[in-house]
């Protein structure tokens, strides 16, 4: 005699109580189209070209697992800032795009960049009929920066990222500096001359100029050590500057 | 009670009556599809349709025009003219009984003195239908599902018919016009009048069982278990054929409902007892009790299906053999015995 | 032999159903025709979770032998990672069971880190145990709503998913991905978490819970899923441990091998893990198994909520991460089982070799030991709850 089923118990109306429940409640769906979500702000939607802060550096493109991203620059020779000297030459950026249908959204690049050029940004909307659509070039990810959020605040114990710290320690410096103005200025004149004294010192502990010039026994002990002729030159120039700075600071600290 | 459609020309009756009867099963199974997505939606705490027209009220008439408009795909080693034929099998069955059943005092096309058995003896065509399907469809995935389809119709046939029996013992008479007004003048035991659901308790629990089971609706919806057999004896069909399929359950589920309100819950008298207003008036009463009737078996087997995980095979006909069919024995022992006491 | 073929008067021979290139032959008097068929289930199939497909010989409905098919998904995961830097690695590595990204993450992360001797800060330690119990609670729903969907029951993969997309919009407030967090680096974590992190997971703690007594409800306690599911696929805990298995599996058997409590790492020696264990190694327990873990997971997320000390996130590495030569083996306990990672290093920034073992590889390889004469319809039952998903099983 084959075994007989259980008589149905209490847990079959649970179930039916729990699914009437269910109804009776509103659902949590949202209407995708007409109500866009609701996305926090490290979203990895699309990825954000800042060019400004590019400086062709390539190792957005090196770390990338999939070789997404497109680099190409030329060299451009530039006149040196505040006259004189050879011409510098420096990259410049002439294409920059990211294949979104290789790009796995790992993120790598955002990281790895030294220069903060790439940031990430919620945005997602952006599918095409066409995949060659999908590669987006230097324009498209500039424009994509309007669409990046500020960066959350972070939860309590955490440390404060590097950024953050040094502006925070300029800033504090710089209070400082001011602070010490104000008061100086509010003092009579009657001890200008101690604090006239700080302000002095705080100049005089400003880095004195020196124009840098080859060192020539420093230089001539290095190339006979065998140490390649430029690297010799630029330790020989390096040597001078110290010396020449530390005997000026020296005289100063006689003379103050 | 005559029908409404009396008319001198018998011609034109047949023409209305066949009008209105294709008239019922075009709208009717639609707003029980609504139903259905709907209230299944929000038993799963999501929205349901609500792009086609403002709340998807559309959905249906879209389905069916993106079925009409889909390929015909007929296997190449299926055999052609059982495989055309097995949706029109189960779909004609559940129209050629919607022309006995009853949704308001004159609002029938036939009132035969046989009704009740006619109904029970078309309804279960179907089942041929299935087996055709699913032997003609060249897929070993879909002749199991007709074997198991066919396996459980059988065995859920019987308490089905049993428990209308009982009924049809309780009044006396097999039309089911006849039916609802011997409910219309019901008292338990000479003292009040309720609708045959109170006595006859256990028949209408078995009735539903089995109208469940003959729909494969789940918990018993084995043979079209996607999981396993995708949509068994559907499988191979596209387009309009697998659209007739879906008409097909859902003019069953309105057929059922519409035996079962007929059957226990009084038919078209909102409470046994209490008269109907005259004329068109009355009709039109009558048509919305028997249609919330029927909306309110169509909201339990949505629930149903909400809630439960399917029966195994073996489960299902263990439960028909050797727990509902000799309940449905007692429940017209009991009925026979009460009947003639009282 | 097609269908047209007619039989021979008094032969036993009768053409089988059309499209069915074979015969059926009635044997003997009285006796049922019978015919053994052999049937593929997959590799797309709505029932087999990703591209598993499994030759099963039928006789009738029950089924005779069942073998697996293997490698639709693979994708050189090992190969490429001898070409790939570590950081690409962890890139990579949360997608092979992409249920259990950051488990998988975890598990190479802690490779190199202690091939390099890392001392990893206590604030990310514990910023990885909250992360893996998340993501054990989010692998453990979706298996609970998919193993109710497979049964038939269509309303609790609704409420499953439904709490998996709150808890993955909280993941992804952290780590900017849903389902491949990218979030560990060699050495901790890649940034902090954002304010009101802790807050919102202890709110979703709550929630969880108690929509995990919902499941019980709606799954546990139904009479119709304990007769589906009980006494189905019986394990012994001998043939489970011969093949390897572990996870959920290994613990409905009864036997509480689990490597958060065998080989703590991270800050697991620090809170209490609760390794709930069933009695019959059947489908039932497997299903309880999961329930039960949840909660036991969202336990293991309020201690390390009220846990978590200030401190730096990762440690300090330099431009090129390179492992010393040498070889570990690492284990882990992903939501499906024990994940092992072992990888050689030959001192350069990219592996010599970094081999997984991969807890669905050796869950499923016992397919054909518990499919053995088991009715089709429990097939389903048995597949859904054996938990493992394909990228896990091919890489």
């Amino acid at each position: 005699m084959p075994s007989l089923p259980a008589p149905p118990r209490i847990g079959l109306f649970k179930g039916l109580g729990l699914t009437l429940k269910t109804m009776l409640t509103p659902a949590t769906t949202a209407q995708y189209p007409h109500v866009k979500p609701d996305l926090p702000p490290r979203t990895r939607g699309v990825i954000a070209l800042m060019e400004e802060n590019c400086t062709v550096c390539m190792l957005c493109a090196r770390e990338c697992p999939d070789w997404c991203i497109y680099i190409d620059s030329r060299k451009e020779t530039v006149p040196a800032p505040g006259g004189g000297g050879r011409m510098r030459t420096r990259n410049t950026l002439e294409r920059f795009a990211i294949d979104f249908a290789l790009c796995m959204y790992c993120g790598i690049c955002v990281d790895v960049c030294p220069f903060d050029a790439l940031f990430w940004s919620p945005e997602f909307e952006y599918s095409t009929y066409s995949i060659r659509e999908l590669t987006h070039e230097r324009d498209q990810l500039r424009r994509w920066m309007d669409t990046v959020p500020p960066p959350p605040a972070l939860e309590v114990g955490a440390e404060t990222p590097g950024e953050i710290e040094t502006g925070l320690d300029k800033a504090r410096t710089q209070a400082e500096e001011q602070i010490s103005a104000m008061l100086a200025a509010q003092r009579p004149a009657g001890e200008a001359d101690a604090d006239g004294g700080a302000v002095q010192t705080a100049a005089a502990d400003e880095e004195p100029h020196v124009e840098a010039q080859v060192d020539q026994a420093v230089y001539d002990q290095l190339t006979a050590d065998g140490v390649p002729e430029r690297a010799a030159r630029a330790k020989a120039k390096a040597h001078y500057v110290r010396t020449e700075r530390a005997r000026i600071k020296a005289e100063r600290a006689e003379s103050g | 009670m005559e029908t409404l459609f009396t008319l001198d020309n018998v011609w034109l009756a047949l023409l209305l009556k066949v009008i209105a009867v294709l008239i019922i099963f075009l709208t009717v199974p639609l707003v029980m599809g609504y139903m259905e997505h709907k209230v299944l939606a929000h038993m799963q705490a999501r929205l349901g349709p609500m792009e086609a027209l403002p709340h998807g009220v559309g959905q249906l008439v879209a389905d069916g025009i993106k079925f009409l408009q889909k390929e015909n795909v007929v296997p190449a080693a299926a055999d052609k003219w059982v495989f055309g034929l097995a949706p029109g099998v189960m779909l004609i069955p559940a129209i050629v009984v919607l022309t006995v059943v009853p949704f308001g005092p004159g609002a029938f096309a036939e009132n035969l003195d046989a009704g009740i058995f006619f109904a029970l003896a078309v309804s279960s065509i179907g089942t041929i239908g299935l087996l055709m399907a699913g032997w003609a469809s060249a897929n070993k995935f879909s002749l199991m599902g007709g074997l198991r389809g066919a396996a459980q119709l059988i065995a859920y046939e019987l308490p089905m018919v049993l428990a209308a029996a009982a009924v049809v013992l309780q009044a006396e008479t097999l039309s089911l016009v006849g039916i609802v007004e011997a409910q219309a003048g019901f008292r338990l035991f000479g003292t009040i009048t309720i609708p045959y659901a109170v006595p006859h308790f256990f028949g209408l629990a078995l009735f539903f069982m089995s109208a469940v089971a003959e729909l494969n609706r789940p918990p018993f919806d084995m043979p079209i278990a996607d999981a396993e057999l995708i949509a068994g004896h559907m499988t191979e069909y596209t387009g309009i054929r697998f659209a007739f399929f879906l008409l097909s359950e859902y003019a069953g589920m309105v057929v059922f409902g519409a035996l079962a309100t007929v059957l226990f819950l009084g038919g078209w008298y909102p409470w046994p007892g209490y008269l109907l207003p005259e004329g068109f008036l009355g009709v039109v009463v009558g048509f919305g009790t028997t249609i919330g009737k029927i909306a309110a078996f169509m909201f339990l087997f949505i629930w149903l299906r909400a809630t439960f995980p399917r029966l195994r095979e073996d489960q299902l006909q263990r439960l028909s053999w050797l727990i509902l069919i000799p309940l449905a024995l007692l429940n017209i022992v009991i009925v026979a015995i009460a009947k003639v006491v009282a | 032999m097609t269908e047209t073929m007619l039989p021979k008067p008094g032969s036993n021979v009768l053409p089988g159903p059309p499209g069915e290139s074979m015969l059926v032959e009635v044997r003997g008097e009285g006796e049922l025709v019978t015919q053994d068929m052999s049937l593929n289930i997959g590799p797309q199939h709505p029932a087999t979770h990703g591209v598993l497909r499994v030759v099963i010989d039928l006789d009738g409905e029950v089924i005779e032998k069942a073998t697996p098919v293997i490698g639709y998904m693979h994708r050189g995961f090992e190969k490429l990672a001898e070409a790939r830097d570590y950081r690409q690695i962890i890139a990579l590595v949360n997608r092979h069971d992409w249920l259990s990204a950051f488990c998988n993450e975890l598990g190479v992360a802690m490779a190199v880190e202690r091939m390099m001797e890392l001392e990893v800060p206590e604030r990310a330690q514990w910023i990885r145990v909250l992360m893996a119990e998340w993501n054990r609670v989010l692998n453990h729903l979706m298996f609970v709503g998919s193993f109710g969907l497979e049964l038939g029951a269509i309303t609790p993969v609704f409420f499953a998913f439904r709490e998996r997309e709150d808890i993955q919009h909280l993941m992804e407030s952290a780590t900017g991905g849903r389902l491949h967090f990218t979030y560990n680096r060699v050495g901790g974590l890649k940034e902090d978490l954002p304010r009101g992190f802790l807050a919102a997971s202890e709110h979703m703690v709550r929630n969880v819970r108690m929509r995990n007594s919902e499941y019980r409800d709606l799954l546990q306690g139904n009479e119709i899923f304990m007769a589906r599911t009980k006494g189905v696929g019986r394990l012994d805990p001998d043939v489970a441990l011969g093949y390897g298995v572990s996870g959920p599996t290994l613990h409905a058997t009864g036997v509480p091998e689990d490597a958060r409590v065998t080989e703590p790492y991270a800050k697991y020696d620090a809170v209490k893990v609760h390794v709930p264990t069933g009695t019959n190694g059947d489908s039932y327990d497997r299903f309880m198994m999961l329930v039960d873990r949840i909660d036991a997971s969202l336990d293991i997320i309020e201690q390390v909520l009220g846990s978590i000390p200030p401190g730096p996130i990762s440690v300090k590495l330099p431009k090129v991460v390179k492992a010393p030569e040498g070889a570990i083996y690492v284990r882990t306990e992903n939501p499906l089982g024990q994940g092992g990672y072992y990888l050689v290093s030959d001192g350069r920034k990219n592996p010599w070799r970094l081999k997984m073992r991969t807890p669905s590889f050796n869950n499923i390889s016992m397919i054909p030991h518990l499919l053995q004469g088991v009715l089709l319809p429990d097939m389903i039952a048995i597949l859904g709850s054996v938990f493992f998903v394909v990228g896990d099983v091919d890489r």
